[in-house]
């Protein structure tokens, strides 16, 4: 079986996710596909397998052309995509999970339950794994969860499978296993697709390597043929333009200090500081804990053990009220679920957290909440006709403008900020980057929590990168380069 | 301005219906409009009214009070106990309200500490101080509570021609409006009902307002049954079953969200309003007490149907 996608191009909206795609996946090969977030690996499976249609380009099976109009129907036809989010029903066992959608029945029509177990049991002894089958999916580990996915792919006699970032939520005996269920397949000719931004596991499991960057696929070469730092230059290889303003402040002392900081589930502890009119730039892969650690320090998730030290102050955060009032502000990347009460007002938005000190009497003054809403949303440039309107009413980019505002109007001394400029307009996004020039150069420090590594690379005084749930490495802006902070990320030295 | 104009008319919608159902009944029996019928009207109407004013807060919170009744019927014997023991009758109406706001208080905290749902939590409390009641009044009526002429007041008296519960109704409606919409407290109620979430993160003490809308909830059930007790100068065991639903139908034809985050209590005022102009117009219709309740969760239906069309 040989599967050529050739020239495949694909739009949602305005944003033009694909441009130009080619891959080739063969039998009894496993395929790598990396490159950074947003660069289209995803939407490309998902092509693939029915659930998005290409706006352009050809998909061949054997050399017959074909497009599948579900993934299901993909799925019958042996193409199966083993989803970074699980698709579990947690309520059911294990084994029910396996049959609910193509079910052994007897001749009565109900659900011949010894022979679904007996051949699940099979399968199992076959694969060399020890499943509960009969367990709560829900309260089986992810790996076990995930190796029940990839038996269910398997009953179905798989020829393909797409596995994207399977090794993330695993633990290294689990994901031990998954390695070798992966060879297991290859050496049954199965075809297996790797998406993973984890170099050392690519280069141990992985025939061949295809680099995806803004919409096209830039290289692919065989493992043997290539190096870390090869593939890194192909994720990262872009030069920072003139984008982002000149940063002109120079940071002055430590102004808060993290020592320890152990968040929940995690299995080291975080330590770092930041300086006055410091932008500090968190960057790492998705899923490496960057949110968390910045939620943890915000008192929003608890957190076990650890120094957060404020101008030499010791502080515990118990929950975001006492944050706040150390003078720490939080812009989060879940902008409409966190961020923007959308029924409210834009006005309402803006003076949700500053009421007390608009209002210190706590009865409301409409007028004084009108100006102090109008001249921050006026400061801060938002597009409306009048704070009056509904939030929901904005755009995304003047939404996260509405955030900003509320959380500036309490005047912090810091301002965590988990991707500023997520799914804006380049428009905002130099504003929110002038913005936080300004601020700086006030004196506010930032923490900037970003996926955009031109963003970390155009912003940041220093950069720290995460890699599972540890610093991997504070870097210099001297010595911030894409290289550098991808080959932190990913786990390399 | 469109905007504005469809906001006016969803606004005004519960008030055009009750408008409507006056000229309804109105035209149907001359003496409906008697004044004598209507300050009965607004006798009737007080006590759903005020319990209702309280769980618009907590409706509000995107939370529901079913234990209301329990709280009304709780209340009001430990107030005639402690009227029977000798206590002011006028004094005991205060402690009737402090055991309202403790009961409501209770709910509240296993709310906000416990993260227990406010249908299950309210539920098991609502049996919880029934059964109270029951034990404590040994499922007995306690009566001939009183002569204090105050205090029968409190529940039969008038005011210059205004029913006394009325005024007090009326004066918790202007008292609630006020902090609902012109204070931080009723701002915040409104934040948590939109999102908990982002009420979190903003700072907001997210507990304590709850907490406060229970308790003022209770509080208000407690004032309630003080004006049925001081009626009846007894208090029963029985009293306030069922009470929670009314309330409930006032808040909800009173274009309140049972999702939260969106309402007023005006609207609240007004679904009370017609559940009790409904209620007593049919009386006088003389339409059988078996067919008003089908009317009457007819009219609910029609409203809350009528007001997602225009959303």
């Amino acid at each position: 079986m040989e599967i050529k996608m050739t020239g495949i191009a694909k739009a949602f909206g305005t944003n033009q996710v694909l441009k130009d795609v080619n891959i080739t996946l063969k039998a009894g090969e496993v395929h790598a596909l990396m490159g950074e977030n947003g660069a289209g690996k995803s939407t490309l499976m998902n092509i693939l397998t029915g659930l998005h249609k290409a706006d352009a380009g050809t998909i061949t099976i054997d050399g017959v052309t074909t497009t599948y109009s579900s993934p299901r129907e993909a799925e019958k036809h042996g193409i199966a995509f083993i989803h970074q989010e699980l698709n579990i029903w947690p309520n059911l066992s294990l084994l029910e999970n396996l049959y609910l959608m193509q079910p052994k029945t007897n001749s009565l029509g109900m659900l011949n339950r010894q022979a679904m177990l007996q051949e699940a049991k099979a399968k199992c002894e076959e694969m060399k794994i020890d499943l509960p089958l009969t367990k709560e999916a829900g309260l089986c580990s992810v790996g076990q969860q995930q190796m029940a996915e990839i038996l269910r792919v398997l009953m179905l006699n798989a020829k393909v499978v797409i596995m994207d970032e399977p090794s993330a939520a695993l633990t290294e005996r689990e994901t031990a296993t998954l390695f070798r269920m992966m060879r297991q397949l290859k050496e049954h000719g199965v075809a297996i697709v790797y998406i993973s931004h984890r170099m050392e596991e690519v280069f141990s499991e992985c025939d061949v390597i295809t680099v995806m960057r803004d919409g096209h696929t830039i290289s692919t070469k065989p493992v043997k043929e290539t190096t870390v730092d090869e593939v890194v230059r192909d994720m990262v290889g872009r030069s920072i333009d003139e984008f982002y303003p000149d940063r002109t402040t120079t940071p002055g002392d430590v102004i808060l200090t993290v020592k320890g900081l152990k968040p929940k589930e995690f299995k080291n502890t975080i330590s770092f500081d930041l300086r006055k009119g410091e932008i500090l730039g968190v960057a790492g892969l998705m899923g490496a804990g960057r949110t968390e650690i910045m939620r943890a320090i915000f008192g929003i998730d608890s957190h076990e053990g650890g120094e957060i030290t404020l101008q030499g102050k010791p502080l515990h955060f118990k929950k975001p009220e006492d944050a706040i009032k150390a003078g720490i502000a939080f812009i989060t990347e879940d902008r409409k679920g966190e961020g923007l009460i959308l029924d409210f007002s834009i006005g309402s938005n803006i003076t949700l957290p500053n009421l007390k000190q608009v209002c210190p009497t706590h009865v409301l003054n409409k007028n004084k909440l009108f100006d102090f809403a109008d001249s921050l949303s006026k400061k801060l440039g938002v597009k409306t006709q009048s704070v009056h309107l509904p939030a929901s009413s904005l755009s995304g980019g003047n939404q996260q403008k509405v955030v900003i505002a509320k959380w500036i109007g309490l005047s912090p001394s810091i301002i965590i900020m988990d991707e500023p400029t997520r799914g804006i307009d380049i428009g905002a996004k130099r504003d929110i980057y002038d913005l936080m020039n300004e601020l700086t150069s006030q004196g506010v420090s930032i923490i900037m929590v970003s996926s955009e590594l031109p963003e970390v690379l155009g912003m940041s005084d220093r950069v720290m990168v995460i890699h599972e749930g540890a610093v991997a490495g504070i870097l210099d802006r001297s010595k911030a380069t894409p290289e550098a902070i991808m080959n932190l990320a990913t786990g390399g030295q | 301005m469109n905007r504005n104009v469809t906001d006016t008319i969803k606004k005004l919608g519960p008030l055009i219906g009750l408008i409507a159902l006056f000229i309804i009944i109105a035209s149907l029996n001359d003496s409906f409009l008697d004044f004598s019928n209507l300050r009965n009207l607004l006798r009737q109407v007080s006590i759903n009214a005020i319990i209702a004013f309280g769980m618009t807060f907590v409706i509000l919170t995107a939370g529901i009070d079913l234990s209301v009744g329990s709280i009304l019927a709780l209340s009001s014997a430990i107030m005639a106990n402690f009227i029977v023991g000798g206590m002011n009758p006028e004094v005991a109406i205060v402690a009737a309200a402090g055991v309202g706001i403790i009961l409501g208080g209770i709910n509240g905290i296993v709310i906000a500490y416990g993260k227990v749902a406010p249908f299950i939590a309210t539920l098991a409390t609502m049996t919880i101080y029934r059964g109270a009641t029951l034990v404590f009044t040994d499922g007995n009526p306690i009566s001939g509570l009183t002569t204090d002429p105050t205090f029968h007041a409190f529940g039969q008296g008038d005011i210059a021609g205004l029913p006394i519960p009325a005024i007090t109704m009326f004066l918790s409606f202007l008292i609630l409006w006020f902090v609902l919409q012109k204070t931080s407290l009723g701002r915040q109620t409104y934040a948590i009902g939109g999102s908990e979430k982002v009420s979190y993160i903003a700072g907001i003490k997210i507990n304590r307002v709850k907490i406060f809308a229970y308790a003022l909830t209770g509080m208000l059930s407690a004032i309630a049954g003080a004006i049925i007790t001081s009626r009846l100068n007894s208090a029963q065991p029985t009293a306030g079953m069922g009470y929670e639903l009314d309330a409930i139908a006032a808040v909800v034809l009173g274009g309140t969200s049972l999702a939260g985050g969106r309402g007023h209590i005006v609207g609240t005022l007004i679904g009370a309003l017609i559940i009790g102009t409904l209620n007593n117009g049919l009386n006088i219709l003389d339409v059988s007490s078996f067919y008003q309740q089908i009317v009457k969760g007819i009219v609910i239906l029609l409203a809350v149907l009528g007001d997602r069309k225009k959303a």
